[in-house]
């Protein structure tokens, strides 16, 4: 009887059985670098409606962040300060700079300048700026440098793995409270140690990060 | 010795007993032969092959068309669930676990006869699972098809089923290891794939039998392609007989595992009437009960309507019912026991839930289930009724449907009275909940279908190991020799 199959169908099976994990694991691979926020997310960098520079305001004039984010450490968000707190400067300021025309609109319609959202959680996941600022998490460990940005982007990927890697090791994140704004504050230079600062009111051994779903997914 | 004869009429066999044929003997064993009419390798190979070579009777055509029309209704209730979520079933506050779940049981637990005839009968030597083990095995894998259809659709967002499997993910989420539905997934998809393996390497060399006999080149390469090269040499017998018993020997735990986790989803939760050491034992039993129900329901069935009853014998019939006897025996001692231990524990909660059971607002399931699943395979105590036809179809129905009430029962009465009076709440499934039940027969039996049309639904290899030329000790001679089992020391 002849053969049905040529004889190089002998090393289908073979080939098969070696490029199906192989496969596997690309796909798994795959997903993992290029579907991660990491690489997806960070670095976003939307162009706002009105070109404002924290480089200029915080690192060249030195602006406290509490200066505009002014609820960050009594509320869960750091609020977008409203257009008045702008024209607290720009009512003398820049009054007549075309760069600012949405802003002297935004006062003169009563309408929030449409700032473009860039840090953003979705909607099943908890979040609270005071308890983190309490505790002594820096701005600039979340945010980055953000003195050194002229357009803000986006510096942490967010996910919950990369909560969950501070959660369940706060204490390489932490600063004293009172550096909490200070954007130029080096953990390696500082020599901190959270467990001997006695300006800070609760022992670091009685953070406890919530590591369980309902922490966050209240 | 009767006389050999090679033209065999199925009908002669149908309703026989032994009696008729008191003189039929194995040569060699000197016991009623397991395959009747004394046939010949060939004409094995041509009763088994033949259905699946020939068009199908119109009975198997109503079979296909209506069960391709119960599996459109499952991809509409599937739909249906995605698109709408899982609020179109009757789940409710403290049922949370309704059809979908009871379905899953069921047909989990009907998916454990293959494995129990093919491998624990295989190590045991019971030489007459060898006409019944291809069947039930095809059996068993639809069933298993089935069963993870329901959890899988349960879990709601189906789009995220991926992760009830450990893979690596920016969410740093992992799937719960403490929790027996994780074990679930585990143990139903090893049990799944190591009864397909088991399955297809058992076919090989009956694949190989179709291809070699294929009229049409597409046949033929289709059967060539998943014969693998089988050319039936002595080396690839000897690797053959290790693979499948190593197999064997890997699938006979999982007969006992699989359905234990299936139970844990139960007994590791904290409510009374599912927080029972007995669960494991009892739901195995129970499964291999409704399994084996579920392989007569089919298989009388398969042999009327290929004439197969030479091969699937009254005898395997009795065997078979001795088992639903036993096992559905041991169900029943479990329901006794529950009971027992709920007024011997003097746990309250556990009186309430097992009175409840009884005589509370599901004691028409409760019943419904004894009454199937106790009562009726009583009749199997007497022979008569082990190898009366019809009376082992409508027992063995009897049994599916007592089965899937006790599931049923389980999961529904334990959870609509919770602990809290003020959740207290009848459950009743909704028209989506029955469409997707009925849904899943449609599945099975469009699966059930296809087997029979395209595979050969008999081991012919391991037949023929069981014909007397086959045995060793078998010699041209005997067929001459006056049949008593002394014929079999001679050699």
């Amino acid at each position: 009887m002849a053969q049905i199959f040529p004889k190089w169908t002998n090393y289908i099976p073979l080939i098969g059985g070696a490029v199906a994990p192989l496969a596997l694991g690309t796909v798994v691979a795959a997903f993992w670098y290029w579907g991660s926020p990491w690489f997806t997310d960070v670095g976003y960098a939307p162009t706002q409606p009105i070109p404002y520079s924290h480089k200029l305001h915080v690192g060249d004039l030195g602006l406290d962040c509490r200066y505009c984010h002014n609820t960050v450490e009594h509320a869960s968000r750091a609020a977008i300060p409203p257009t008045a707190t702008c024209m607290n400067c720009h009512a003398n300021v820049l009054k007549e700079s075309p760069r600012l025309a949405p802003l002297r609109e935004a006062m003169a319609t009563d309408q929030p300048v449409p700032w473009i959202r860039i840090h953003q959680l979705p909607d099943y996941a908890y979040f609270d700026h005071s308890v983190h600022v309490a505790a002594g998490v820096g701005c600039a460990t979340c945010h980055g440098r953000v003195d050194q940005m002229a357009v803000v982007s986006l510096h942490a990927p967010l996910s919950m793995s990369w909560c969950l890697d501070c959660h369940r090791d706060p204490v390489p994140s932490l600063r004293p409270p009172s550096q909490v704004t200070n954007m130029a504050w080096d953990k390696d230079t500082a020599n901190y140690d959270p467990a001997r600062d006695p300006e800070r009111k609760r022992p670091v051994t009685e953070l406890h990060p919530p590591l369980h779903c309902s922490g966050c997914h209240r | 010795m009767a006389t050999l004869k090679n033209t065999i009429n199925p009908a002669d066999f149908d309703d026989v007993d032994y009696a008729r044929y008191p003189d039929q003997f194995d040569p060699v064993e000197g016991r009623h032969p397991l395959i009747l009419g004394n046939p010949s390798f060939q004409s094995v190979t041509n009763d088994v092959c033949g259905p699946a070579e020939k068009p199908m009777p119109f009975g198997w055509w109503v079979l296909f068309g209506t069960a391709l029309m119960l599996l459109g209704l499952f991809g509409i209730s599937i739909g249906y669930l995605v698109y709408n979520g899982t609020g179109v079933w009757g789940l409710n506050n403290p049922v949370g676990w309704g059809w979908a779940i009871v379905n899953f049981v069921f047909w989990v637990g009907i998916g454990h006869a293959g494995t129990l005839i093919s491998a624990i009968l295989f190590l045991f030597r019971q030489k007459w699972r060898t006409s019944i083990n291809r069947f039930a095995e095809a059996m068993t894998i639809f069933a298993v098809m089935c069963a993870l259809s329901f959890p899988t659709i349960h879990v709601g967002r189906i789009w995220l089923l991926q992760w009830v499997f450990p893979v690596p993910n920016q969410m740093g989420a992992w799937p719960n290891f403490r929790s027996p539905l994780l074990w679930d997934v585990f143990a139903v998809s090893i049990y799944g794939s190591v009864s397909i393996l088991f399955w297809y390497v058992g076919l090989i060399p009956d694949l190989a039998t179709m291809r070699d006999r294929a009229k049409t080149k597409l046949k033929q390469i289709g059967y060539g392609i998943f014969a693998l090269g089988w050319r039936g040499s002595n080396r690839h017998w000897q690797h053959y007989e290790v693979a499948y018993l190593i197999l064997a020997a890997i699938s006979t735990p999982l007969v006992l595992s699989v359905h234990s986790i299936v139970s844990f989803d139960f007994a590791v939760s904290q409510l009374p009437g599912w927080h029972t050491t007995i669960f494991p034992p009892y739901f195995v039993a129970g499964a291999i009960f409704s399994g084996f129900a579920m392989v007569v329901t089919l298989m009388v069935l398969a042999r009327k309507a290929f004439q197969l009853e030479h091969m699937m014998t009254l005898k395997h019939f009795d065997n078979m019912s001795k088992i639903i006897l036993l096992t559905g025996s041991m169900v029943g001692y479990a329901y006794a026991m529950e009971f027992f231990i709920a007024w011997y524990s003097g746990n309250p909660y556990e009186s309430f839930a097992f009175i409840n059971r009884a005589f509370g607002p599901y004691a028409w399931a409760y019943w419904t289930m004894i009454t199937c699943n106790v009562v009726s395979p009583q009749v199997f105590w007497f022979k008569k009724a082990r190898t009366h036809i019809p009376t082992l179809f409508v027992v063995s129905i009897f049994v599916n449907i007592g089965m899937w009430f006790e599931r049923f029962v389980i999961t529904v009465t334990s959870l609509h009275r919770d602990f809290l009076p003020s959740n207290w709440f009848y459950y009743s499934p909704t028209r989506w909940d029955v469409a997707s039940f009925l849904g899943s027969f449609g599945l099975f039996f469009t699966m059930m279908c296809l087997f029979v049309r395209y595979l050969p639904m008999i081991a012919i290899a391991e037949v023929k190991t069981v014909l007397p030329e086959a045995n060793p000790h078998h010699h041209a001679d005997a067929e001459h020799a006056p049949a008593a089992p002394s014929t079999a020391v001679a050699h």
